[in-house]
């Protein structure tokens, strides 16, 4: 059974790498470890939270991301949201984090 | 080629530390984010997709085996083991972290390098004919006067926050090479019946959204008052180009506003206020800088190398190499290698540290210790004698870099697109992997012809689709990508700015419609005609035709 | 406001007017750019100093026939982004020799304090506290050299000086009077 919703990604302040926030309120690299918010409020405290993070200068550009949760494995909708999630689709295993994300 | 005199070196190394200072800042929070990204930026950082982006200048595209081997070092100390090169004859890479970056600038700074101005809304990196010095038709050599232009805008106190980015091009050839009509300046050397240096200036050349050819402000601008004149009409796109939207904000939007005339008559009212004053080239230190340059030291050779012609004879694989990647060298014996970074299947202007430390050993062997970089993202070895290339070769094939492809089907520019970039709409890379194994067969190439293939990953046109005799651009809706055909462009002498053919395609769909241009060319060609020539006189018809009447 | 000026913050001594605001009967005072052009007449006899503050929209030829009753031209940096004053600052100072003091108001920050002394900006309004005097101080200073001529700012030797090169080639900065230097 799949789950909608919005998870909230960031680019690390240090390092500029792609995290995303999970439930235990750590940035991780692992998309599939990231808090998937369904209703709308909790959406916007999911938001709420990525605008303290930049503020303290932990993250830059914090975002809500469409995606699905199936069976574990989070998918975003956007194909861009993907490839940041992935890697590049031409350079396999120069990410290693998330290797079983789909770009379809 | 250009080494720092004490002052160069002292600059970027204060320059370096005013970086330390300002990262420092940033990460301890007492920059914001916006305070920050115009500071980074103006040091070539970007933050893309997956991690910030270093933007290394090569100026007007010339570095040294040491230089190369920097780049490559920094690749493994730093990144993950290869870099880019850009169209615009720069180094970019992909996995940076911001902490790093000024330890990164202190190595760049050791072998006279820099990231200055390779981002930001600023006076870009100048770039030339990657064939400077070398090319048989060559007037005389535009890099002194690019390394003038470097230093005079280098952190030019009033030009650091224009509407937009400013590119300047400049080439000493009349075969243009460097798109001097595609860029926001565009300098092509003249020179008159006294052998007397003047520049033709152009202005308001730009690619993106908008593409349009430059114009020609001034047929003949003595070399001393050069500086003067950028200034003025640097200064007048200053205080004129628009500021409310950023699409429109770079000067060609300015000269197509106000007019090519009008414009034309607003620099040269400004010009004659003086505001050159204080800038006037001096010849003197014009001619430092070609003395800094050194030349390399020619050896005197016969016209016809022997050695070389029995070369040729020795396997079909070289002769295709050399007749595909070998170009006129203004000295006899020597001759200009092309080495393409467009493997079959590959990614196009991605080295990797190997890689890089490969051609570095070559050049210093064999190439008077020059590399260059072009805006089609291949890299060149200007200097070689004729007798060396077939040694060359070998290690070159050896190494992967050995593909006999330049100026064909398989030479494909491409931008990294959406794999890299935060702006890009769809992924260009992908296609153009594609489209490489599928004409990866070097005899069908050879008989295609010349041929420029672009792609880019979205409207800003890094990959100078619009330029491309057959350009693609990617584009996206609702979430999935789609490519748009363009045909007839081209940034050398002949320049135009290609028409779109008519509805997109999905990426599979790609290789067989541009299989059936080509198919379809290659079918209506007359005599030696190339694929642009051909488009020229037929039009898009038939091209249309062939790829959507069936449908 | 502090108004940074050899290297200390200062206490502002002149009085900004808007459109309407009565003018003092004597004291330093600086009017909008449009009032000094409706009410110059009057502005002109005013028995202290007269200042313009000048949007960054305009071309300073516009300025031109006041130049020679202001002893102060503010310009405007709307958005530390926005680079027009800093072509208007040359201007003034190279095309037409305006010598009074010229100031940069607006969105300013430490980084961009350099340029602004170069291209002829001597005092600097300071509407952002978060930047300590150190701060603005350091960020000005931290690049000791310049490939362009500068014109107010000692703090960068321009290259072609060091190279022994430009000497004599810039009449303009040679005519420039000794401004209260900053570095």
């Amino acid at each position: 059974m799949s789950e909608t919703g919005k998870i909230l990604t960031a680019n690390r302040l240090n390092d500029g790498l792609v995290v995303f926030l999970s439930a235990a309120n750590i940035w991780t690299r692992h998309i599939n470890d990231a808090a998937l918010a369904q209703e709308a409020n909790a959406q916007s405290a999911l938001a709420k939270r990525g605008e303290d993070f930049e503020a303290a200068n932990i993250v830059t550009g914090a975002y809500l991301v469409g995606a699905e949760r199936d069976d574990g494995e989070i998918l975003p909708d956007h194909i861009r949201e993907r490839i940041r999630a992935a890697g590049p689709s031409v350079h396999p295993g120069l990410l290693v984090e998330n290797p079983h994300v789909s770009l379809r | 080629m250009y080494r720092y005199d004490e002052f160069d070196a002292r600059f970027v190394a204060e320059r370096v530390s005013q970086f330390r200072s300002q990262t420092e800042r940033r990460l301890s929070g007492e920059l914001s984010e916006d305070e920050f990204k115009p500071l980074r930026l103006m040091n070539g950082l970007y933050l893309q997709l997956h991690a910030y982006m270093l933007r290394v200048a090569i100026p007007y595209g010339t570095l040294s085996s040491q230089q190369m081997r920097a780049l490559a070092d920094i690749s493994e100390k730093y990144d993950r083991g290869y870099g880019h090169f850009t169209t615009r004859q720069n180094m970019q890479f992909n996995w940076i972290a911001l902490e790093d970056t000024p330890a990164i600038l202190e190595d760049l700074a050791k072998v006279e390098m820099h990231a200055i101005q390779t981002s930001g809304n600023c006076i870009r990196n100048v770039t030339a004919d990657h064939w400077a010095g070398a090319a048989a038709d060559e007037l005389a050599d535009p890099r002194p006067v690019a390394e003038l232009i470097r230093q005079w805008s280098s952190l030019h106190p009033e030009f650091s926050f224009l509407p937009r980015k400013f590119k300047i091009a400049v080439t000493g050839a009349p075969n243009d090479r460097a798109a001097v009509k595609f860029h926001d300046i565009g300098l092509r050397l003249h020179l008159n019946e006294h052998g007397q240096r003047g520049w033709e200036v152009i202005a308001g050349g730009g690619q993106g959204r908008t593409p349009m050819v430059g114009v020609t402000v001034r047929d003949w601008l003595p070399e001393a008052e050069l500086l003067g004149y950028l200034e003025a009409i640097i200064r007048v796109y200053n205080l004129f180009g628009r500021r409310d939207n950023k699409y429109k904000a770079r000067i060609k939007i300015l000269v197509h506003e106000t007019g090519a005339e009008k414009f034309r008559d607003l620099v040269e009212e400004e010009y004659a206020r003086k505001p050159g004053s204080g800038i006037e080239v001096d010849a003197r230190e014009l001619e430092r800088i070609e003395a800094y340059f050194g030349g390399p030291n020619f050896e005197v050779l016969a016209m016809v190398q022997p050695e070389f012609e029995q070369d040729k004879l020795r396997g079909r694989e070289f002769a295709r190499w050399v007749r595909a990647n070998v170009s006129a060298h203004q000295m006899p014996g020597y001759a200009i290698a092309n080495i393409s970074v467009k493997p079959v299947g590959g990614i196009p202007g991605d080295a990797t540290a190997a890689q890089m430390r490969t051609i570095a050993d070559i050049a210093e062997r064999f190439g008077n210790d020059e590399i260059r970089v072009s805006h089609h993202q291949n890299l060149v070895l200007p200097h070689v004698r004729q007798s060396d290339l077939h040694e060359i070769w070998q290690v070159l094939q050896a190494n992967g870099l050995g593909t006999a492809n330049l100026g064909l089907i398989g030479d494909i520019i491409s931008c990294p697109g959406l794999d890299y970039c935060a702006l890009a709409t769809a992924r260009s890379i992908p296609v153009s992997q594609a489209l490489s194994r599928r004409f990866s067969n070097p005899d069908r190439q050879a008989e295609i012809g010349p041929l420029r293939l672009n792609i880019s990953g979205c409207i800003n046109a890094c990959g100078h689709h619009h330029v491309g005799h057959i350009g693609i651009l990617g584009l996206e809706k609702k979430g999935v990508e789609f490519y748009q055909i363009t045909l007839g462009g081209s940034s050398a002498t002949d320049s135009a700015v290609g028409g779109v053919l008519g509805p997109g395609f999905s990426a599979e769909e790609v290789p067989d419609a541009i299989e059936t241009i080509v198919d379809t060319y290659i079918a209506l060609r007359m005599d030696k005609e190339t694929f642009l020539q051909a488009y020229r006189r037929v039009g898009a018809g038939p091209f249309k035709e062939a790829l959507y009447a069936a449908a | 406001m502090p108004l940074l000026n050899q290297r200390e913050f200062k206490a502002d001594p002149w009085t900004f007017l808007d459109t309407s605001e009565p003018v003092p009967s004597g004291g330093d005072i600086v009017v909008p750019f449009e009032r000094l052009v409706s009410d110059f007449k009057t502005l002109m006899l005013h028995d202290g100093q007269l200042g313009v503050a000048f949007p960054n929209n305009l071309p300073v030829t516009e300025l031109e026939p006041y130049l020679q009753r202001l002893q102060l031209v503010t310009l405007d940096f709307p958005a530390f982004t926005d680079g027009r004053a800093y072509s208007q600052a040359r201007e003034l100072r190279t095309h037409f020799g305006f010598k009074g003091e010229l100031r940069a108001a607006g969105n300013l920050l430490p980084d961009q304090l350099g340029f602004m002394q170069q291209v002829g900006f001597d005092y600097f309004e300071i509407a952002d506290e978060r930047f300590s005097l150190d701060a603005w101080l350091d960020a000005a200073t931290s690049i000791s050299l310049s490939y362009q001529p500068s014109f107010t700012s000692r703090s960068q030797m321009p290259i072609s000086t060091a190279r022994g090169l430009a000497d004599t080639s810039a009449p303009d900065a040679e005519d420039w009077p000794e401004q209260p230097h900053y570095g």
